[in-house]
């Protein structure tokens, strides 16, 4: 336990340390802003729908930018080799990098909390779903991390990992718009599989538990994928 | 300490370590010998438990790595081969980062790092980032890295590959010294190497042990034969190996390649207690053939090495 603490604090610090924690947040901040303020005069509506509404799209390009270097960069200098002769598990080391892309999608969302505050200068806000989003967010933005992690497990190479896990992370998000390419008897499925959907039902402020279970598989799944992935690397 | 029993471990299709077996007493000082390729790397990661063996058994003080990975993680330290460590972090933080997982508290901590510092010649640059560092001053973090724990098992691949032959002296320095109280396991392909730091060598060639012995006994086994080549003109093997081998002290006899028009060129082995070379002189002053060249090598490590690791 108190290893993955370390490892989650060290990945955490990693991350500030490098410009691209930086880079990376305020791309986010720049197109969630423009795409928040650029409708909010138009509807005229005290609510941030525009913003959770864009936001697995955001972040399926976002977070596997984010989670990219977590293996890759490890696997690529060697230094994996000196982080798992130390006494710590394999589990360990997952969990820990996953916990940390967790922390850091966290600590970009943080800014994003002007926006509700903002808002209540024009009108009356209904915190209820704002709060649902924000639950919402962190539970997309762990299943993404989750994926991002494997992807980054699979290949020393960045780029690779980020693309990777970019096209996962987008296909769950788009899945659901495509039904019209699937057979009928898949569409119940498909539908299951599309993450918007489960996303938008928390941001409403309906916490469903098949939205949680969906979520909490996804990273089960993501997790464990990266977890063999590692295994079977030497 | 340690037991290897049978340690094979492929690629694929690829044999790297083919049934290999030895054992490392405490306090024992052992250098792994071999040409590149020739299994070093694969078998100390296997040692570290850093790769599965694909067949055979390690165990650490009869612990077998395993079921017991952590316990033997905790008593193993281990420095990867040209010492890869995160780069963007501060030396002090790093350490630190390989205190924590160690599980020091903080005054031991504290007082471990300062005490690796001062052993590994850090002191002064503690605060900078790994990335800015020589290889010889990486290699120096690297060696604190695997020392943190005060480890039983020390485990170095290549420690001093790529140093200057300053930093090799004071990475050599610093091995023996912990040689003293410690089990050490390095691997190298440099022979002075072991010559200066090991008290016993394993020679290893395509994944295969081919000697295993103490480096004084090796050396001794070295020095028990000397080679004298021989470059004959108008001379025929068979006549003149019919001829060399009247010669009291002469073991044998290898033709080597004929590199050279009509060069007969040969290798002589022998005794190193006795001194043949006016014998040879003398038969060869009999015959009809012209001699070339006529020079006489000790055998050292080197020659041994190079004897058991040639390609067939």
């Amino acid at each position: 336990m108190s290893q993955i603490v370390h490892i989650f604090s060290k990945e955490l610090k990693d991350y500030f340390i490098s410009p691209i924690a930086y880079i990376v947040i305020s791309v986010f901040l720049l197109v969630t802003g423009w795409f928040f303020f650029s409708t909010f005069f138009l509807f005229d509506q005290a609510d941030l729908r525009s913003f959770f509404n864009l936001l697995p799209i955001t972040f399926s390009f976002v977070i596997p930018a984010v989670t990219m270097r977590l293996f890759a960069e490890e696997l690529n200098v060697g230094s994996y080799e000196t982080l798992f002769t130390l006494p710590v598990t394999l589990l360990d080391i997952v969990i820990g990098k996953f916990l940390a892309g967790v922390a850091f999608v966290i600590a970009m969302l943080l800014p994003t909390l002007f926006y509700p505050i903002f808002v209540t200068f024009f009108g009356e806000l209904d915190w209820g779903p704002v709060f649902g989003g924000y639950v919402g967010a962190v539970f997309l933005g762990a299943a993404f991390s989750a994926i991002g992690l494997f992807a980054s497990a699979l290949t020393r190479n960045q780029i690779i990992a980020f693309i990777v896990g970019m096209t996962i992370c987008f296909s769950l998000t788009v899945i659901d718009k495509m039904l019209f390419f699937f057979p009928r008897v898949l569409l119940g499925v498909i539908t299951y599989l599309g993450i918007d959907l489960h996303f938008q039902n928390i941001s409403k402020g309906v916490v469903d538990s098949r939205d949680i279970v969906y979520f909490l598989s996804i990273i089960f799944i993501g997790l464990y994928a990266a977890h063999l992935a590692m295994e079977k690397k030497e | 300490m340690i037991q290897v029993e049978n340690l094979t471990k492929y690629y694929h299709d690829f044999r790297a370590v083919d049934q290999i077996s030895f054992d490392v007493k405490k306090g024992e000082i052992l250098g792994l010998l071999g040409p590149n390729g020739a299994g070093k790397t694969t078998t100390l990661r296997m040692l570290t438990g850093y790769f599965l063996p694909s067949s055979g058994t390690i165990r650490v003080k009869n612990y077998s790595i395993g079921d017991n990975l952590l316990t033997v993680k905790n008593l193993m330290g281990y420095l990867p081969e040209s010492a890869p460590l995160y780069r963007n972090m501060l030396i002090y933080d790093y350490l630190d980062y390989v205190a924590k997982i160690r599980g020091l508290t903080r005054d031991e901590r504290l007082a471990r790092i300062r005490h690796l510092a001062d052993l590994c010649g850090l002191k002064e640059i503690m605060h900078k980032p790994i990335d800015e560092l020589s290889r010889g001053l990486k290699q120096r973090v690297g060696l604190a890295h695997a020392m943190m724990n005060d480890p039983e098992i020390l485990i170095l691949d290549e420690p001093t590959s790529g140093l200057d032959p300053n930093q090799i002296a004071e990475i050599r320095t610093i091995i023996r010294h912990i040689g003293k109280e410690k089990t050490v396991i390095l691997s190298t392909h440099i022979l002075s190497e072991v010559e200066v730091t090991c008290d016993r060598v394993v020679i290893l060639n395509r994944g295969k042990i081919v000697a295993d012995d103490h480096t004084e006994n090796l050396i001794k086994w070295a020095g028990r034969d000397h080679f004298i080549y021989l470059s004959l003109l108008k001379a025929a093997f068979p006549e003149v190996e019919k001829e060399l081998t009247e010669i009291d002290g002469i073991t044998a006899i290898k033709h080597l390649d004929e590199t050279e028009d009509d060069m007969l060129k040969l290798r002589l082995t022998c005794k190193a207690t006795m001194d043949i070379r006016e014998n040879i002189y003398q038969t060869i002053k009999k015959s009809a053939w012209i001699l070339m060249e006529f020079y006489r090598e000790t055998q050292n490590l080197e020659t041994i090495f190079r004897e058991l690791t040639e390609e067939n």
